[in-house]
């Protein structure tokens, strides 16, 4: 069992209370998912030459400014960060490829989250709650987001195993369920170039469809094509950055429903994380049917 | 009658559950109103008296699971298994149902207004199902007994492997599971199916509008064609 939810804002106005609105939907599936927690949040993208490295460092007592100072020193640039516990984003200018290197080599310990523009990763072992206060989702400001609740059945809980997965710059995914065929999959991807960073079924689904839109399908062709591939549960629930998407497996084994209303787009395993939001009551709910693709746009 | 009131956001479901549970003789023919029930599990699971409860909202996982002899209505939807191993009484949904309506019922009704998930009324066993809308695929899988009157159309595998449970569709049917099989409506079932359509409030259509489906037998027994596989 795990629990996903997805929020996307339509009224600007409550854009800057999104994490106030996700917050009870995501400790709404802590029985889902009491383990592990996670949320990619999306808001206003960094300028076009710039890029936001999300890293995660284990321990909360990681020394940030030093890290800052070193890699400013590194790349002669004046880069920004927001620590956040033992969370960093740091926006550079400098280049992903020469950033990665050189904090695989100077700071082995620090785990790269993601690269992107415009989102932002953060995921940890506790229950729901404990994540939330730790990294302050409640006064997160975005347009749209992503989040899980895990329950891990296939491999071990540590962080680095806490959903989402990313693919790619600003793409994330967060998934419900179980894959029988992940290590199959794996292999299969292994050698054609694709890395791994855990033993996760998910991240094997997620490089899966980062590799067919590496060789140019868009998301829809790519998940049909996961509908092929991928044997076992899941319901899917993907973040870009200017949109969210679902699929659920042709068998419906895993649970998802949604609200839309006029100021949101509300996703989650069960109606239980869906009953505080605002005007639910106006809300059209409903739930996907099995193998088809649910988009929606900012 | 007496009416009682439950809201969930101040009493615990439990207690609410427990009162129920009660003395039949104390609970018949009383109403209980439960308000808020937001997305809760196993409400009104396990109700065993004549008893009228009204949920007023959206239910989750087994809402009046092992019904007997209680009217339990959903004034919004039902998560899974609603209904699920019914004995006797009335579930009235007047909203969507998740997958596995009815699961395994031996008796009772269950009146779905709107449409219902994946696997509804698998393993039926006795109790009558009706559908306001269309079901999802695999429904009626191994359904022994009872009838399932669809008003909208079946998704696929409609009644895989089933015994002696009667299926009428209204609408179309993607696909049909193995061993079901069209069958012609004997007077006999126009009338089953005539009653249930009153039941569930919809006496305005027209029976013969449905076509019947119901095992055509062949996996009942052992056939001596396989013989070669032992």
């Amino acid at each position: 069992m795990c629990g996903i939810v997805g929020l996307l804002v339509r009224n600007q106005k409550m854009r800057d209370s999104i994490g106030e609105l996700m917050l009870p939907m995501l400790i709404g599936m802590t029985e889902r998912g009491p383990d592990s927690a996670g949320l990619a949040i999306f808001g206003e993208p960094v300028n076009a030459n710039e890029r936001k490295f999300n890293f995660f460092a284990g321990t909360a007592d990681f020394n940030w400014a030093q890290f800052a100072q070193d890699f400013d020193k590194q790349f002669s640039t004046k880069s920004s960060s927001a620590p956040k516990a033992n969370h960093l984003v740091l926006t550079t200018t400098a280049a992903p490829d020469l950033v990665k290197a050189w904090v695989k080599q100077q700071y082995p310990q620090l785990h790269l989250l993601s690269v992107g523009r415009s989102m932002d990763i953060y995921k940890d072992v506790g229950t729901p709650a404990e994540v939330a206060a730790r990294y302050d989702f409640k006064n997160f400001k975005g347009t749209h987001l992503v989040a899980h609740t895990r329950m891990a059945t296939e491999s071990a809980i540590t962080p680095a195993h806490a959903h989402p997965f990313t693919a790619g710059e600003d793409w994330c995914l967060v998934h419900n369920g179980s894959l029988s065929n992940a290590h199959s999959l794996r292999r299969k991807l292994e050698h054609l170039g694709i890395e791994f960073e855990t033993d996760n079924d998910t991240e094997a689904a997620c490089r899966f469809l980062q590799w067919r839109m590496r060789e140019g399908d868009d998301l829809e062709t790519a998940l049909n094509k996961g509908f092929e591939e991928l044997d076992g549960f899941y319901t899917l629930l993907m973040g870009t950055s200017n949109q969210l998407a679902l699929v659920r497996d042709p068998f419906g084994c895993k649970p998802a429903i949604i609200a839309e209303h006029p100021d949101y787009v509300a996703i989650a395993s069960e109606f239980r994380s869906l009953a505080h939001l605002p005007d639910i009551k106006n809300a059209k709910v409903f739930e996907p049917s099995p193998k088809e693709m649910y988009v929606w746009k900012l | 009658m007496e009416t009682l009131n439950f809201d969930l956001d101040k009493k615990p479901l439990r207690e609410v559950n427990q009162f129920l549970h009660g003395d039949a003789a104390s609970l018949n023919g009383k109403s209980i109103v439960i308000e808020n029930p937001n997305g809760a599990h196993n409400i009104a699971v396990g109700l065993k008296a004549d008893v009228d409860v009204t949920i007023k909202g959206h239910a989750g996982y087994y809402a009046a699971g092992m019904n007997q002899l209680a009217k339990v209505t959903i004034e919004g939807s039902a998560g899974s298994g609603v209904a699920e191993n019914m004995m006797s009484g009335v579930v009235h949904v007047k909203g969507f149902a998740s997958n596995a309506a009815a699961a395994t019922a031996n008796g009772g009704l269950l009146i779905i207004d709107g449409d219902a998930g994946l696997r509804c009324a698998i393993a039926l066993k006795g109790a009558d199902v009706v559908v306001g809308g269309s079901v999802g695929s695999f429904s009626a899988f191994m359904a022994q007994a009872g009838n399932f009157v669809i008003l909208g159309d079946a998704g696929e595998g409609l009644g895989d492997s089933i015994y002696e449970a009667k299926i009428f569709v209204r609408g179309t049917v993607k696909s049909l599971g193995a061993d079901c099989e069209e069958k012609t409506t004997s007077a006999e079932d126009r009338k089953i199916l005539a009653d249930l359509l009153i039941k569930a409030g919809h006496s305005d259509v027209n029976p013969d509008s449905f076509q019947q489906y119901g095992s055509a037998r062949t996996l009942y027994h052992f056939h001596v064609d396989n013989a070669g596989a032992y």
